[in-house]
């Protein structure tokens, strides 16, 4: 009982709060339509032929479990812990964000929903997307913000291969929030067989904590693997944080185990002090937006501030409610990465270890060697990385100076 | 009788205005409503991600924000106002965000100070009421909720609880500015919320012309036109006044001589 009223991982209540954070601020239009998909959610969850299917299809489909890579070369480049990485850039369409994918399309078919729609930033979600709707059938509008569109052209031709609509966002200044806006605009109008396809792990409850546990597999396997590799369980995990799906993915497995730290890794984009920034946790203040309350970019108004980072996936001025109440409550720790410090990581594990990861995760890379520095030599740090980087290499590009 | 229930017991169905605080002239724009004969107004508060509103409406918040519209500034219209229509009921509509920055007890009592009768909220349904409704409450402002096509019978009664001033009908699943619903779909649902409540029902999206007008206000207590009175401040800035007037006199005209259908 002592052991269950302690534990971090049953939230959220029944009402889908985590301690304040979270909770289904929608239009009423909505309502009805979360109250059905949570229902439904739990009904897939006690159903094993749902869970073989999801376990199926991300074995032989997405490639799953993915490799745990001891990565020896930047270790030694380190100097201290032992670098570990759950390799989700390996995953099909290349980052952790098909897991999600998968499970939410199952449900979308569960409930009879033959339209579907998603908001992307780096276009790997929208990729991830259209990649389950062509696998199944459905036809797929990806909301993505005109700014995104034109930083991310590589993922916006795989869409349009995978036969989705891409619609360019243009409110706002066109990142992931507006194309968050236009999906909330385009469900409303569309109840009756639309599935919105949340990328992350914010939104009305339940997807918060949906997305989390179809995330959680990257935690699991990790567990088991860590396990079976070195028989012990690793001192820290890292993870980059943009709504905080892969974060949450990676800790929520180990948030029992005390002794077990964790890190997660928000965007300073040019810096905390001024405004351009996405770190919503460290630069930001509790609110209402998108369906939850939680951390958020704003003014003493209440008006949402564009947040800044040079990975689009990271570029949003929200965060994953359960974030906001891990950070409250202290079980886990979060810091923030530069743009600038974001590159020197990624070009750093492209050298060391021929791996060329995408910008999200080369921020959770960068407060690895941090930290990595300053930890003993038979410590283990274990990072996710969750994406590669061929979506990024125009941006990174331009961000050295090197034309194309 | 509060403000608001008196104007949902004038003996004609009432016309509710809506534009958004901040856009344009909005002390002149809001007496050329009254002016023109609308029963109620509302008083968009604006807001950076409007996700419930169409392209009208959104437009209007950006202008809004755009000229540097802030909360205070909001108060002060709503009490400016108040000061030249001591009679004419005063909502203020918008999101969740601004209006709990500062905490709901801070809005709340703002808004009793500047004289506000009713607050509605798009975006904190009955299950998230404890975010603003008890403060609302507390201050004598009622909470006017919103109830929608996908609001099923089981779900009302909870929509209900509550719920003051009068019962907001969305007549669309969709976005403001959008088409509007048929007749007929909008006489059943009234009828089937006037069965469970007592509270008047104002029906809104989508109206935007008097010959709409009149035709709900056959069969509901009120009629809510917002994008269309939006469009005219985007269209003629300072010389909103005079359209928005002509625009609302036509419809009052249309709403207050509307003939009752007994549902
Ligand atoms: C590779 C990658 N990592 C991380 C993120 C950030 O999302 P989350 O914090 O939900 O994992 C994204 C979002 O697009 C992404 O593409």
């Amino acid at each position: 009982m002592n052991q269950l009223t302690n534990s971090f991982r049953n939230q959220p209540d029944e009402r889908g709060h985590f301690g304040d954070y979270g909770g289904r601020f929608v239009a009423e239009t909505l309502m009805p339509l979360i109250l059905e998909l949570e229902r439904e959610y739990r009904a897939a969850q006690a159903d094993p032929a749902f869970t073989a299917e999801f376990d199926g299809l991300l074995e032989h489909y997405v490639g799953r479990p993915s490799p745990l890579y001891f990565a020896e070369r930047l270790t030694q480049s380190l100097g201290g812990a032992q670098v570990w990485f759950k390799r989700d850039e390996l995953n099909h369409t290349g980052a952790h964000k098909i897991n999600n994918c998968i499970g939410q399309i199952l449900l979308a078919i569960r409930m009879g929903k033959t339209r579907i729609i998603a908001e992307t930033g780096a276009g790997q979600h929208g990729v991830a997307t259209a990649t389950v709707c062509a696998r199944f059938g459905l036809p797929c509008v990806i909301y993505m913000g005109a700014t995104d569109v034109a930083r991310q052209q590589p993922n916006v031709f795989r869409m349009k291969l995978l036969g989705a609509e891409v619609v360019p966002v243009t409110s706002g200044r066109g990142t992931l929030k507006d194309a968050m806006n236009e999906g909330l605009r385009d469900w409303v109008a569309n109840v009756h067989d639309t599935f919105y396809i949340i990328g992350t792990a914010a939104g009305p409850h339940p997807y918060p904590e949906m997305v989390r546990d179809f995330q959680s597999v990257i935690g699991r396997e990790a567990r088991a693997q860590m396990l079976d590799r070195i028989g012990r369980l690793p001192d820290l995990l890292v993870a980059a944080i943009g709504g905080g799906s892969n974060a949450l993915g990676l800790f929520h497995p180990f948030l029992d185990d005390p002794d077990i730290k964790m890190l997660g890794v928000e965007a300073a984009g040019r810096g905390l002090h001024g405004e351009e920034h996405a770190a919503s946790l460290l630069g930001g203040s509790p609110g209402i937006l998108h369906g939850n309350r939680t951390y958020l970019l704003q003014d003493a108004d209440g008006q949402i501030t564009e947040g800044h980072s040079i990975s689009a996936g990271l570029d949003y001025p929200g965060i994953g409610p359960e974030h906001a109440w891990l950070k409250d409550t202290g079980r886990v720790e979060y810091t923030a990465v530069t743009d600038q410090e974001a590159l020197e990581a990624f070009q750093l594990l492209c050298r060391t270890e021929g791996i060329i990861p995408a910008l999200e995760p080369s921020h959770a890379i960068y407060a690895v060697a941090q930290r990595a520095k300053a930890m003993p030599k038979d410590s283990v740090i274990l990072a996710n990385l969750c994406g590669r980087g061929d979506k990024d290499i125009f941006t990174v590009a331009e961000a050295l100076g090197v034309e194309m | 009788m509060t403000r608001l229930s008196s104007a949902f017991a004038k003996p004609h169905p009432a016309l509710v205005t809506f534009i958004t605080a901040g856009d344009g002239d909005t002390a002149a724009n809001l007496d050329a409503l009254v002016e023109g004969g609308a029963d109620v107004i509302e008083l968009g508060m604006p807001f950076t991600d409007p996700m419930a509103d169409g392209k009208a409406i959104q437009e209007a918040n950006i202008r809004s924000l755009g000229a540097g519209t802030t909360t205070a500034e909001v108060l002060r219209i709503a009490a400016a106002f108040r000061a030249r229509h001591p009679q004419v009921p005063l909502v203020l509509m918008g999101y969740a965000n601004p209006m709990v920055r500062r905490g709901a007890e801070w809005f709340a009592a703002e808004c009793a100070k500047a004289g506000v009768d009713g607050v509605i909220c798009v975006d904190i349904p009955p299950e998230e009421d404890d975010a603003l409704g008890p403060a609302l409450r507390a201050h004598g402002i009622a909470p006017i909720r919103l109830a929608t096509p996908t609001t099923d019978r089981a779900r009302l009664p909870q929509v209900l609880a509550g719920s003051q001033g009068f019962l907001y009908y969305v007549s669309v699943a969709g976005i403001t500015g959008s088409q509007q619903a048929t007749k007929q779909s909008i006489a059943d649902a009234v009828k089937r919320l006037k069965d469970t409540t007592n509270l008047p029902v104002a029906v809104g999206f989508g109206v935007r012309t008097a010959q709409q007008a009149a035709g709900i206000a056959q069969v509901a207590d009120g009629v809510v036109v917002g994008s269309a009175l939006v469009e005219l401040v985007g269209q003629h800035g300072d010389s909103a006044p005079e359209h928005l007037r002509r625009l609302t006199q036509g419809l009052a005209q249309a709403v207050h001589s509307a003939q009752r259908v007994p549902a």
